[in-house]
This record gives structure tokens, sequence and C-alpha cells, in this order.
């Protein structure tokens, strides 16, 4: 595997669990030649594009034939796979007949065009779910679900579903998005990639270069929240944790969000922010460009304690990207967030403001604690939430479904 | 002589689409979900949890305690604890029994308020010759230092139980094939559900250890 950083399967070894890469290794023994079919709707952007670019190489250097195609829609067709993807998460959608008929069209146009030979293949998301009716008959095919689908619309997910129960097989996330379905229904949580801009080392001078460019200070604590202008993040939450905190432990807090400049809600929230920080110097509001990923990892290596207090979350990858940098995290007690953080051990989870702000309280004071949480919530992550053990499950599920 | 080959494994994790919102609706999802759902949430505990043991060693018991927030059944599952003269099909009906007691003896049924519903899934283990392949008490002692935690696993939990070889693979092979009984009873005897992967490989070594230098 080569890519324009040089990364190799083997450049993981010294960072993945003892063993692991091995263990990879003798997986994929069996499946030397198999061929790999993935099939997405972006090649850029988003986390499953990013996931997809360095599992393929990976699959391949391993001796595994994987291959990646991606869909081409309409503006029609995006427009009703954003309402699929809104109304399986639960919001209600209103989608008119012209647009499940415009899903139906896109996906057997590109049925057509899309070489579909491969021993196995797997479906990422709604968008091209379609393809199963011309899936090849001795092929084993997945469809991969990455979205939330605990609580979704009835008539959009009995309409996807009628293509989802003719894949051999589903996988989704986190076991409350698993569904009444008569396939079997696979568990696989979604990795973070230690390589990656967002989350390897950092020197000293590429992290002082982003405290300069935004003026932090480390004078004192830091408390940290990165994520979106959104009120499902409950930024205005964790400014009333900083502020009862704040009493008692004197700290900073930054808020580092992602661009808010196309999403009215996400402006709107921001503006609710700015006023919640009011005057207070020491709360930093940084509204940071989608690219800003050693910024992340900046502000992550220097914080004392990360916080990711959501009122709602899918799997929530920023928790494994802050552990990952040696972090006890502060999370709410949802979704993905339950997995990653174990009580005590690696964070905590809370449930309201002030639960939040007694366990920021208690850390500021226990400074041997935040050590040893930190610690163990790397090797946690190390463990269970690195690109590498991803790499495993994938090719533990592929030598499964072969095998059969 | 016979070698002891070792072997790691990955777990393939399937979701039964079953959940329980109450202590009533887990005892009777307990009574009606395949036997390997049972061994998934009181075994493979273990292998998700390498370093770091929680509060209780089966999903149940910290699912009790810590979403539904009735500590009093959290520490009843706590301390179910297999063994070789059980099978799964006993741990079903003792994790029935003790929900039912507990169930009988208080007045409404503890369900979660703010927690998350208990869902139910099976699992599926891959075996992988990781290696090595060693012949001696001393190899076997330098191997156990460097597998990936997996082969722990592999070799004590589903050997024993899933794999219905009554003893741990390397119990039976200490025994059977260096006839070294006594260490082999030793690896018997440690309490393996009180302990993570690595602290029962750091039990396991210590004991090798003593053995070795003898």
């Amino acid at each position: 595997m080569s890519n324009k950083n040089n990364i190799t399967l083997d450049s993981y070894r010294e960072i993945a669990p003892k063993g692991t890469i091995d263990l990879a290794y003798c997986l994929a023994e069996h499946l030397k030649g198999k061929s790999i079919l993935h099939v997405n709707s972006t090649k850029l952007g988003g986390g499953v594009a990013e996931m997809l670019l360095r599992l393929i190489p990976m699959f391949n250097d391993l001796g595994l034939k994987s291959r990646w195609e991606v869909i081409a829609g309409t503006p029609l067709f995006y427009q009703t796979t954003k309402s699929f993807h809104n109304a399986l998460q639960g919001q209600a959608q209103a989608i008119s007949k012209e647009m499940y008929d415009e899903y139906i069209k896109v996906n057997q146009q590109n049925i057509e065009k899309i070489p579909l030979e491969a021993d196995l293949a797997v479906i990422h998301d709604p968008q091209p779910a379609g393809f199963i009716l011309k899936k090849p008959k001795l092929a084993k095919w997945l469809w991969r679900c990455h979205i939330d689908i605990s609580r979704p619309q009835r008539k959009v997910w009995n309409f996807l579903k009628s293509y989802v129960s003719k894949y051999d097989g589903a996988i989704f996330s986190l076991p409350s998005f698993a569904q009444k379905l008569d396939i079997p229904q696979f568990l696989i949580y979604p990795s973070i990639d230690p390589l990656s801009d967002k989350n390897r080392e950092l020197s000293s001078e590429e992290i002082n270069s982003v405290l300069n460019k935004y003026g932090i200070p480390q004078d004192k604590p830091i408390i940290l929240q990165v994520s979106r202008f959104d009120r499902f993040k409950d930024p205005i939450g964790v400014i009333e944790a900083y502020k009862l905190a704040k009493k008692y432990n004197d700290c900073y807090l930054i808020l580092a969000g992602g661009s808010a400049t196309d999403d009215p809600e996400g402006l709107q929230v921001l503006n609710e922010v700015r006023q919640a920080a009011d005057t207070d110097k020491d709360i930093f509001l940084l509204d940071l460009p989608p690219d800003a990923n050693i910024e992340i990892n900046a502000l992550q290596r220097i914080a004392t304690i990360i916080l990711q207090k959501s009122t709602k979350e899918g799997f929530g990858l920023t928790v494994a990207e802050a552990m990952w940098k040696g972090k006890p995290v502060i999370g709410g007690a949802v979704g993905g967030i339950v997995v990653q953080i174990i009580y005590g051990q690696t964070g905590f989870t809370v449930n309201s403001v002030e639960g939040c702000a007694n366990r920021i309280r208690f850390l500021l004071n226990n400074t041997e604690v935040v050590t040893e949480l930190g610690k163990r919530a790397k090797e946690y992550a190390r463990r269970n939430f690195l690109i590498t053990r991803h790499l495993c499950d994938y090719l533990a599920l592929i030598d499964y479904l072969l095998s059969k | 002589m016979k070698e002891f080959n070792f072997m790691g494994c990955v777990e393939i994790r399937e979701l039964l689409g079953k959940s329980a919102d109450n202590e009533q609706e887990l005892m009777e999802l307990i009574e009606e979900v395949p036997v390997d759902s049972i061994y998934y949430h009181t075994h493979s505990y273990f292998l998700r949890h390498f370093y770091i043991t929680g509060p209780y060693p089966n999903d149940f018991a910290n699912w009790a305690a810590i979403q539904v927030r009735d500590r009093v059944l959290g520490e009843k599952l706590g301390i179910l604890t297999p063994s070789s003269e059980k099978d799964l099909e006993d741990i079903r009906s003792e994790l029935i029994e003790i929900i039912d007691n507990h169930l009988s003896s208080i007045k409404i049924v503890p369900g979660v308020v703010y927690g998350q519903a208990f869902y139910f899934m099976q699992s599926k283990i891959i075996e992988v010759p990781t290696g090595p392949s060693v012949s001696n008490l001393d190899e076997f002692y330098q191997a156990l230092k460097t597998v990936d935690a997996s082969a722990i696993y592999n070799h004590v939990f589903e050997a024993r139980l899933r794999d219905r070889r009554g003893r741990s693979d390397f119990s039976i092979w200490l025994d059977e094939v260096l006839q070294r009984k006594e260490l082999a009873d030793k690896f018997e005897k440690i309490d393996s559900y009180m302990y993570s992967l690595e602290g029962l490989r750091t039990k396991l070594i210590e004991l090798c250890k003593q053995e070795v230098e003898k």
C-alpha cells in the first residue's frame, strides 16, 4: 500500500496493539485473490470516503483485490437521499413519489454502468442500496449502514428495507441501530486513523503554531469541546457547566466548531453561543474550516479535559479521537459515547450540566486521576477504535461469509 | 511430542434485533435468545475489555447496575460464575432464576429511565493461527508473554465453555503432554472471571515462572 504520505500497512505496526498486523496477515491468508467491491456515493469528503481511502489500500496490501466504485446521481437524487438520511435519523420528511422514482431510476442507471463482479460487495449507506437488484448469483453482498437508524421514519425505512432484506447481511455501528430484519445483522464500530493529520503525533512547533494562530494561552487548565455548532452537541450546556466549575477552579474553555456558513441553524446556534459566552475572556470560540485537522489535533493535545456533552449522538468518533490523545473525556450518556467511555475508567458519562460541572471540578482537582484515565483511554482507543481493528473486523466477516 | 499451537481469535458480533427496557423483558428474552447470546453476554466481555475490568464480569449485571440503576440485581448477577460443571443452558437457567427471585421480592419492575436498553447480541469466533508453536515449558512461558491477548481468551474461555473441553487448552496440554499436572491444576484454580485478559496473562506468566525457576 502506498499513498501520498507513503503510509503502508506496516506503518501501523508500532501503533496498533501488539500482534494486530500479524493477525490481519493471518486472517487474509485464505482470502488472497478474492475480489471485494465497495460502492458508495462520494469519493471525497465525509467519514465513509475517508475510511475507504485508507482501508482499500490495506486490503490490497494483504493480497485481496479490492476496488471502490462511486455512483453518479442527479440533483433530485441527492435531494432525495438527503431526505432519506434525515428521515432514517428520525426527522419528519416529505418525500414525493417523484423522489422515490428518481431514487429507483438513478440506481438502475448506475447498475448498468458499474461492473459488479466480485466475490463480495459492501454497499455503503442508502444511496446505492438498490444495487442489490443486480447482485450476481454466487456473490455475497453486505449493506453497510453508517447512520443512526435507531428511530427511522417508518415509510422511508420500509421502502429501504425492501432492498436491505435481499442482502446477505447488514452491518451497523451500534447495537441500538439494529432493526427487525430476516438477514444477519453485524456490529462493526467505526474507527479513527492514527496516522491521519487529525490524529498523528504533532511536533511542538506544529502545536505552538496553532496556539499562536488562535492566541490561546496555556497558563491555566483547558477544557475543550470539538464539535459542530449544533444544538444536539449542547454547546450552551458546555458553557453553563464551565461557568459552574469555574466558580471553584480557574480554567479556560475552548469551543471549536465546524464552519457554520452554509447552515442557517448552525449560524443561529453560534450566535446563541456567543451570547452565552458574553464577555468572558477565558472562553475561546473557534469557528474552524472543515479541513482544520491539524488545528483540532493540536487543541486536543493541549487540552486538560475534553468534553463531548451531546444530547443526541450517532457514534461520536470525536470521543475516540480525544481518547487517542490520552485525555479523559466527559461525554453525554447517549449514542456511541457510552460505548467509548467506560465510566470511571476512561472518562465519565453525564446526564446534566451539573453532572458535567462536577466531573470537571473533580478532574481539575485530581491531576493524577486525569493522567491515569487518559492513559487508560488511550489504550482502550488503541484496542477498540483504530482502523487496524476495523480492518480485522472486516477480514473476519468476509472470511466468515465467503466460507459459508 | 505434540506441540502447542497458539491460536488468536477475532469475534464477529451479530445483533439479534431484540432489546429489553426493563428487567421483566430482560428475563423473558434471556429465556428465548440463542445460547450463543448467553455466551456473548457472559464471556465475550473479556474479549472486549483487554485492559479494564468493569464493575461486574458480565453484561447483564453491568446493565442492571449502570443503566437500570438497580444495584441489587447488578450485584446478584455479578456473582454468577460459569464453571466447568455448568453448560450454557445451566447459566441461562441461573440467570432466569436470579432475575425471577429478584422481581418476586419487589413491587415494581425496574426499567431504564435515563439509561439505554439492553440489546441482545451473539458472536461467532474466528480462530486465527497466529502461532507460535511451542514444545516445552520454557517456550510456552516465553510465548505467553508475547501472544495476542485474543489467544489467551480463545484457549481459556472458548475452550472451557463453548468448545466444551471442560478445562483450558493450556491446562490440558500442560497435563497431558508435558505431564505437569500440578501446574495445570494451578491454572484451573485461577478465578479467571475476576481478571481482565491482560491481568489473566500476568497471572499465568507468574505461575509458569515459578515452575520454570523450580
